[in-house]
């Protein structure tokens, strides 16, 4: 069995590594960073789009409708949050009426099921909607997600099934050897027949490796504001405002958690390491959501973070063999999210597909075992769970109830967490309102614990990243 | 030359100037002329601070000087600090060093810890 | 299995609010009470509190926070006042069934006839001012970091630099400064420090380190690992002021920019907080739900722990008294209603015929004030007039007015602050 390697574990990825263990196959995955799904697919809107936006006949317009319609079975298999809560594109002025209409004809084009609603039925859905609404455009498929929860879990039934992952792993060249490719990291050397570039930002110097430039990818930022929950909802649908050249516009959406998202901004940087928030965009953030929702309470902002949209030069995703057996998934930027299980059976089925034989794999498992979440859990149920195993009685977060049986539980299967943030993401503990006031410290003992490894060794996120310093009177130790 | 010294007596925070000959400028009451003699002459301070602890569960134990020290001589205390373990049980009150560097002060545990 | 217990007390917090609530409720007949702590010990905040300056009301004496703690702590244990530690409450009804999770009691729902609440407060974080920059590590609230520090014993960093001038934040300066940190210099976002002067002294002046006003975070640098920061002043409405940049290399950003009452078990019933963002309470601490009660940080955020315990004590008296049947809901209410001067008031409503002897008004003022009038009027009616030398935003006061000052009928109470011309 010849070698199949993943460059990148975002969400792209993580589908393409399950979809691939799903066959007898030599997976491997690479990421640079510490955990998966940890730079884009990490800090984005969180919504998985229904596809009236992408222009008609593109290969996001495809992939966008096929992916969502895949997402409720791939959320029951892989025990991911996903609501489909639906979506309403709402014109504040008349002018806006006639786009408006250009979107339900793109819908119907691109096989997306929408309604055209009055001023009074948005009103009726979203009390909070400005008062000079105009319309709206509902798209009922359109849903939330937790995206951390979908690549970990992903890559842990990838894993499950036979893959390889292998994190700290920074990708610096790559070249042919014979019929392999011979791909050098910062630390290891390794070799496969095939290779997928799903390196998102930096998929563009990937190919480069191996390719001539046929492409560029530009790092897009997004700039977004976390609110805390709200007694009465502040919005029940995603709400965006009518899409321009900058993108979809700053959104107002609850998320899967039951917060909210206001933003992203959108604006092209050079560095593609550049993360940073800066107080002129996010005044623009908060100005252009305030002309969307009114009474948006800026009291209630618990996080401020950014992220970067892999914008492709070639304004649609490239999906495309840049060199033999190498594989260019790239420039997925949104309605990526949305796309990526369309994304991951295209790759398998129009380009793995033909040059190897997939077979089957026979003891291939598409459920991870579940999880137990004290929120979604029955008091009879989480009571039995205690009495197997105390851990599950001692809340270790406060604010997003989160026990330390269900941290432990993490750390006992595959792609397990290694630092404060990678609990974090996949038990939400620490986004809370009080962002990790009282449950870090036991996160961090709990993974000292794990590990074998002193507290001051305990990551927040990449390697080194230690919150505790030292411990203090050193002298004569 | 002439000190310039914030009285911490009461929240009023009044700015005092006190010469060489200890005469206050700036107090708003006396109680502020004697902070402002005392500052000015040997100012001196209360030092907490937290010692190892072998125990069960903690790891340090908060102690307390005795009276206030001088200013001048913290960080000689925190050197002798730094160097104590002490072993449980341990009760609020105790003495955990005796006559630290010689000024006549103890440093003393402000938590009990039984095991 | 799951049991509806029935239990006449539950305190939920086991810091000074609701050690004192315990010990004075007991002392006048309530016997079936149950503390519910989610620590592994009883004290709460004051455990990593291990200054001095605690207690000179209480005890006539200056204790450590630990020390104050401790007193309390005995008194409880000498009436074998029943609790549990690393037990976390996830719910509270309006019909007061207390959901909480403990090793020893595994999920349980536990019908109370009365509760107490006292679950403190929490910080604002870094988060929830958004400050401009990356999100690196080392940027930390002063109250995580004195947990790690005094509880845990870790420095979580040499090179600090402080935002806020709290009192927190100007005690943490010290400790690190004492333990080997070296910190650089404290921003304080309003034109005035928050702090006692005893702390501006003791823990600035004294290590010489620069209090910056008027200035606040501008800028986080740092991808993974904070590198340094950058403070600007700030203009009258807070925003950065160009060209006043101030660089500074460190590897910690300790935050002392707030804190906010723990409300969560209310706030998650539908519960609507008061301007303190704690609960809306009566004269005797009764929440809008009968027989709930609230008292200390989680009420409104306090600076002396003294008045924390007195709090407490107000709330096991009245909640004794409602057990007693004896603290009845009647329509005679008044409003108090904070004016020129004042930020908010506590309590927010007073039932005139369930005064007692006195009703203790607990305020704060906008911003520091001196040499005025603090004038409280019922009904448009003077009723108290006193002359304050200073008031100041970080030090709440409080009126005592007598019963005789109250009447059947009165709607009103307003306090607010004059000149002294």
């Amino acid at each position: 069995m010849d070698d199949i390697l993943i460059i990148g574990a975002g969400v792209t990825g993580c589908f393409i590594a399950r979809e691939l263990s799903r066959y007898m196959t030599k997976v491997v995955v690479l990421d640079k960073e510490n955990d998966v799904g940890n730079y884009s697919s990490m800090a984005n809107s969180a919504i998985v789009h229904s596809g009236y936006d992408p222009e008609s006949g593109s290969l996001k317009a495809l992939l966008n409708v096929q992916g969502n319609a895949m997402y409720d079975r791939v959320c029951k298999e892989l025990d991911v949050t996903f609501q489909r809560i639906g979506s309403l594109t709402v014109a504040v002025f008349d002018e806006q009426l006639p786009l408006l209409q250009e979107l339900v004809k793109r819908a119907a084009i691109n096989g997306v099921e929408v309604k055209l609603l009055s001023a009074d039925e948005v009103k009726a859905m979203e009390p909070n909607v400005v008062d000079t609404v105009k319309g709206a455009l509902y798209a009922p498929s359109a849903g939330v997600i937790d995206p951390f929860e979908l690549c970990v879990h992903l890559m842990e039934n990838a894993m499950d099934n036979g893959a390889k992952l292998y994190l700290n792993e920074e990708v610096v060249e790559i070249r042919s050897f014979g019929e392999l490719y011979e791909v050098r990291t910062k630390k290891n050397t390794y070799y496969a027949k095939y290779v997928i570039n799903a390196a998102g930002v930096q998929a563009d110097f990937i190919s480069q490796t191996v390719a001539p430039k046929t492409f560029s990818i530009a790092p897009r930022k997004g700039e977004y504001y976390v609110l805390d929950y709200t007694q009465t909802p502040l919005v029940n649908h995603v709400v965006f405002p009518l899409p321009s050249v900058l993108g979809k516009g700053i959104l107002v959406t609850p998320t899967y958690g039951g917060n909210y998202l206001v933003g992203p901004s959108s604006a092209i940087i050079d560095d593609k390491t550049d993360l940073s928030t800066d107080v002129m965009t996010m005044n623009e953030v908060k100005k252009s959501a305030s002309q969307l929702i009114k009474n948006i309470p800026w009291n209630k902002v618990i996080r401020a973070f950014s992220g970067l949209r892999a914008t492709p030069s070639t304004h649609d995703f490239i999906i495309e063999e840049a060199a033999p057996n190498f594989i260019n998934v790239a420039g997925i930027e949104s309605p990526g999210l949305a796309s990526s299980p369309a994304i991951a059976k295209k790759v398998v089925e129009e380009f793995i597909a033909k040059k190897i034989k997939l077979i089957p794999n026979p003891n291939f498992n598409p459920l991870v075992r579940p999880y137990h979440r004290f929120k979604e859990t029955s008091e009879e149920a989480w009571h039995q769970l205690i009495s197997k195993d105390k851990r599950y009685a001692r809340m270790v977060c406060r604010c997003e109830t989160v026990s330390e049986g269900e941290i432990r539980d993490l750390l006992n299967r595959n792609c397990a967490p290694h630092s404060i943030k990678g609990v974090k993401k996949r038990v939400r503990a620490g986004f809370g309102r009080c962002q990790g006031g009282f449950c870090a410290p036991n996160v961090l003992a709990i993974l000292a614990d794990h590990y074998h490894i002193k507290v001051t060794e305990v990551p927040y996120d990449e390697p080194g990243t230690n919150i505790l310093k030292q411990p203090t009177k050193e002298v004569g130790e | 030359m002439s000190k310039e010294i914030i009285c911490t007596v009461c929240p009023k925070g009044c700015h005092l100037s006190v010469d060489e000959n200890l005469n206050v400028q700036g107090n708003g009451c006396i109680r502020g002329e004697a902070y402002g003699k005392a500052e000015a002459t040997n100012p001196v301070r209360m030092l907490t601070s937290t010692v190892k602890l072998v125990s069960t569960k903690m790891v340090r134990l908060p102690v307390i000087t005795s009276r206030e020290v001088p200013k001048g001589r913290m960080f000689d205390i925190m050197a002798a600090i730094n160097k104590v373990t002490v072993k449980a049980p341990i009760h609020v009150g105790d003495v955990v060093i005796s006559d630290v560097c010689h000024l006549g002060v103890d440093i003393v545990a402000t938590r009990t810890i039984e095991e | 299995m799951s049991k509806l217990e029935q239990r006449e007390l539950i305190i939920i917090g086991g810091g000074s609010a609701g050690l004192a609530a315990a010990i004075q409720a007991y002392d006048e007949g309530v016997r079936d009470i149950l503390i519910l702590e989610r620590d592994e010990f009883l004290g709460g905040i004051l455990n990593q509190c291990i200054h001095n300056g605690f207690g000179l009301h209480e005890f006539k004496e200056q204790l450590s926070g630990p020390e104050y703690a401790e007193r309390f702590i005995n008194r409880l244990k000498e009436r074998h006042i029943d609790y549990r530690l690393k037990a976390m409450v996830i719910a509270v009804t309006r019909d007061k069934i207390v959901s909480y999770t403990c090793e020893e009691d595994g999920y349980v729902q536990v019908q109370a006839n009365a509760i107490v609440l006292a679950t403190g407060c929490y910080e604002r974080s870094a988060g929830a001012i958004a400050i401009p920059g990356d999100r690196p590590v080392g940027v930390i609230t002063a109250g995580q970091a004195q947990h790690y520090l005094n509880i845990d014993g870790y420095l979580v960093g040499k090179k600090v630099f402080i935002l806020g001038s709290g009192d927190i934040g100007l005690i943490m300066a010290r400790r690190m400064v004492l333990e080997g940190a070296k910190v650089l210099g404290v921003a304080e976002i309003m034109p005035y420090s928050n702090g006692l002067n005893r702390n501006i002294v003791q823990c600035l002046i004294d290590f010489d380190i620069p209090l910056f006003l008027s200035h606040s975070v501008s800028r986080i640098v740092g991808k993974e690992k904070l590198e340094k920061i950058i403070i600007s002043q700030v203009d009258a409405n807070f925003n950065f002021i160009a060209g006043t940049e101030k660089e500074f290399e460190v590897d910690t950003l300790l935050l002392s920019i707030g804190l906010i009452p723990n409300n969560y078990l209310l706030d998650n019933i539908g519960v609507i907080p008061s301007k303190t963002r704690g609960a809306v309470v009566n004269e005797h601490l009764e929440t809008m739900i009968g027989g709930v009660f609230s008292c200390g940080n989680v009420l409104h955020v306090h600076d002396l722990v003294d008045f924390v315990s007195e709090e407490g004590r107000l709330a096991g008296h009245s909640a004794a008294l409602y057990l007693a049947g004896k603290l009845k809901k009647s329509g005679n209410y008044l409003k108090t209603i904070p004016l020129n001067g004042i930020s908010y008031i506590v309590p927010q409503y007073v039932n005139i015929d369930n005064i007692e002897d006195k009703v203790a008004l607990k305020f704060r003022p906008v911003k520091p004030l001196k040499d005025i009038w603090l004038i409280t009027k019922i009904d448009g009616v003077v009723v108290k007039k006193q002359f304050k030398p200073y008031l100041i935003p970080s030090e709440m006061v409080d009126v005592s007015l007598d019963k005789a000052l109250f009447h059947s009928g009165n709607q009103e109470l307003t306090l607010e602050t004059e000149a002294k011309v």
